[in-house]
């Protein structure tokens, strides 16, 4: 029942893990992208059409990609290229994609009621690995998105530590000005990592919607894109920190799915809301030395 | 003339909102297979075809009048309350409280919005005490708890607050004496007294703003909290103030709302009411009289698009992506680039037909 428990709740942290790891990314070169949601969910939409079109889940993986880089780039040419505020376009992008997904939805296929059947991804046993007791069907028995998820987080963590690249994002981040003066264009710099993100908040949303949910229904993402903003805070921007919070939000979610198995009578409707109050919580701890990028959220336009 | 092409500049983006929503419409329409001038026909005609239609988008307007202002004055305080939706649900809740579990008694619907106010101001003072303690971002902080607060809705509505028949998950019907009184009942049995009062509450906040040494002082930390300091401004107690100020309005929109519209709690009592304002808000450029015509342009979209939906069949959750282009279209036309680059343009015209004339 604990490794039920434990797949469950890593399972259920990955797409939370795929998204803030992207706004990390984002976030660090000095862009606050509120249209994480917008994002996630037009991913989701995009897998749903494209797997259930192909009757196999992996178009829909790519086209959940594809999908979350242009919503990404969207928000870039508005909020980068043309500095327009960025939290005002990531709020006209999650309205955008909550109206436009549920209205095109609708209207391919018919009304809400039926939720679709899709081809869900599979579960790859890993070959020795998965035999482990207890770490086997935990970690090693997942379908590839988690894999994935999991893969990512030391390689950011060394990419934005270790590297040339990774010194130029945080820069952007931390002085665009002084990133720009040294001949970095700032703009074209952001753009790319956003469309990095972009590509990883869709993944997120085919994990959602060909994984957890294995089906696709309107506002599917149900607020997920916002935690992952309050994940990538809580992990103080660091991606092990991010992984840590994803993982809690998962744990919490399925703690909520074990309390309902059991006869204990708990309202579910607490149990829903507990990674929100935990994400919370979590916020009201002392900050150690960690802090936000310091240009975060500001467009940087040049003199 | 100079004038005129700047009241052009200032109707551009209105026109523009107005022209985007007809051809999203029509689009999806057609993607759908349905006739795209039967679908804006009736997006046009479902708002502003009938004194009913009209009363309909007036109260539907309201909670975005009441949410818009608290958004409103959130921002021009350099606050970016994006839990407008949060706090609108929690004053929801407690109005419920007092409408359900108490009374009859004469003046319950006073206390009832007095409930809504308190519960709004304190939803907003976690997020205001994390900023000014912790450092944390409000951005954050409120979005968290617009999900806390659905979920204590829906906790209550399916428990505590429960109706007595426990058929659905939604509260009793609130006594009497708690319903907002209505304005012509003759006329429109819809129209209740909360609609000219969300209207008051939003020309006090932009006069708060812009009229009292307070609102100057906030509008000055919005600008530059450090100038602020520096000027020797309570700034840490003048956030806390406009936090609780933004949620008392909001919290108050969802007590007009539960007291006037819906006369019960339930779980999908806000479309989303709290996000749209932010729209609103901007769309209005953080001013009142733009903010109103915001919040009556989206209530029209509203009412217009569940006609559409009834009529032609095409899905009203549309006027949620018409809202959102348009706040986009909205945000890059009030970029600086984009700005300089019309007026260009305009300067450019006038001097044309001025040589012509």
């Amino acid at each position: 029942m604990i490794v039920d428990f434990l797949a469950a709740g890593l399972a259920l942290g990955t797409p939370i893990l795929l998204a803030a790891l992207g706004e990390l990314l984002v976030e660090r070169s000095g862009v606050l992208d509120i249209g994480l949601e917008g994002t996630m969910l037009v991913g989701a939409f995009a897998a749903a059409v494209a797997a259930q079109q192909a009757g196999t889940p992996l178009p829909g993986v790519l086209a959940a990609a594809a999908a979350g880089i242009a919503v990404a780039l969207l928000f870039g040419t508005a909020a980068v290229l043309l500095g327009a505020d960025q939290i005002i376009v990531g709020t006209a992008i999650n309205l955008l994609a909550l109206g436009g997904t549920g209205a095109l939805y609708r209207e391919v296929y018919g009304e809400t009621g039926t939720s679709l059947v899709l081809p869900t991804l599979p579960r790859i046993e890993l070959p020795v690995l998965s035999k482990l007791p207890v770490v086997g069907p935990v970690l090693f028995s997942q379908h590839a998105l988690v894999y994935l998820a999991l893969l990512l987080v030391p390689a950011m963590a060394f990419f934005l530590a270790r590297t040339g690249l990774g010194l130029r994002v945080r820069a952007l981040g931390d002085h665009p000005r002084a990133a720009e003066s040294l001949g970095l264009p700032v703009r074209r710099d952001r753009m790319i990592v956003l469309a990095v993100a972009g590509a990883l908040a869709g993944l997120a949303g085919a994990a959602l919607s060909l994984a957890s949910a294995g089906s696709f229904v309107e506002g599917v993402t149900a607020g997920r894109g916002f935690v992952a903003l309050a994940v990538v805070v809580f992990g103080r921007w660091s991606p092990w920190g991010v992984l840590a919070g994803s993982l809690l939000f998962g744990v919490a979610s399925a703690l909520q799915f074990q309390f309902q198995a059991t006869a204990i009578r708990l309202p579910y409707q607490l149990f829903l809301m507990l990674p929100y109050v935990l994400t919370l919580l979590a916020l009201l701890l002392p900050r150690g030395l960690a802090r936000a990028p310091l240009a975060l959220g500001a467009s940087y336009e040049r003199d | 003339m100079n004038r005129l092409s700047g009241l052009l500049l200032r109707l551009f983006p209105a026109a523009l909102a107005i022209a985007v929503a007809l051809g999203l419409a029509a689009i999806v329409a057609a993607v759908g297979g349905h006739a795209p001038g039967r679908a804006v026909g009736a997006l046009v005609s479902g708002s502003l075809g009938s004194a009913e239609n009209v009363a309909d988008v007036l109260v539907r307007a309201t909670p975005l009048v009441l949410t818009g202002a608290a958004v409103m004055l959130a921002f021009r305080s350099g606050i970016f309350n994006i839990g407008a939706e949060g706090q609108f649900l929690a004053g929801a809740l407690a109005a419920g409280v007092v409408g359900t579990k108490t009374g009859p008694f004469p003046g319950q619907a006073l206390v009832a919005l007095l409930a809504g106010v308190l519960a709004g101001a304190a939803w907003a003072s976690l997020p205001a005490l994390l900023r000014i303690r912790r450092g944390v971002s409000e951005v954050i902080t409120t979005i968290l708890l617009n999900f806390i607060a659905l979920y204590l809705v829906s906790f209550a509505v399916n428990g505590p607050l429960q109706e007595k028949s426990r058929t659905y998950p939604q509260s009793d019907a609130l006594a009497s004496t708690a319903d907002l009184w209505r304005l012509a009942p003759s006329i429109d049995d819809r129209l209740h007294v909360g609609v000219p009062f969300a209207l008051l509450v939003a020309i006090a906040a932009g006069a708060l703003l812009s009229r009292t040494s307070l609102g100057l002082r906030l509008r000055a930390a919005g600008l530059n909290a450090d100038a602020a300091r520096l000027a020797g401004f309570p700034v840490v107690r003048d956030l806390a103030l406009a936090f609780a100020l933004s949620g008392a309005i909001a919290g108050l929109g969802g007590a007009v709302e539960l007291c006037g519209v819906t006369h019960r709690l339930y779980e999908k009592l806000s479309p989303g009411y709290g996000y749209t304002a932010i729209a609103v808000a901007l769309l209005g450029g953080l001013r009142v009289p733009g903010m109103v015509a915001g919040a009556l342009f989206f209530a029209a979209l509203g009412a217009g698009a569940s006609s559409m939906e009834r009529t032609v069949g095409v899905s009203a959750v549309l006027a949620v992506a018409v809202q959102g282009a348009t706040l986009l279209a909205v945000a890059i036309l009030g970029t600086p680039a984009v700005v300089r680059r019309l007026e260009r343009a305009g300067l450019r015209r006038t001097a044309a037909t001025g040589e012509a004339s």
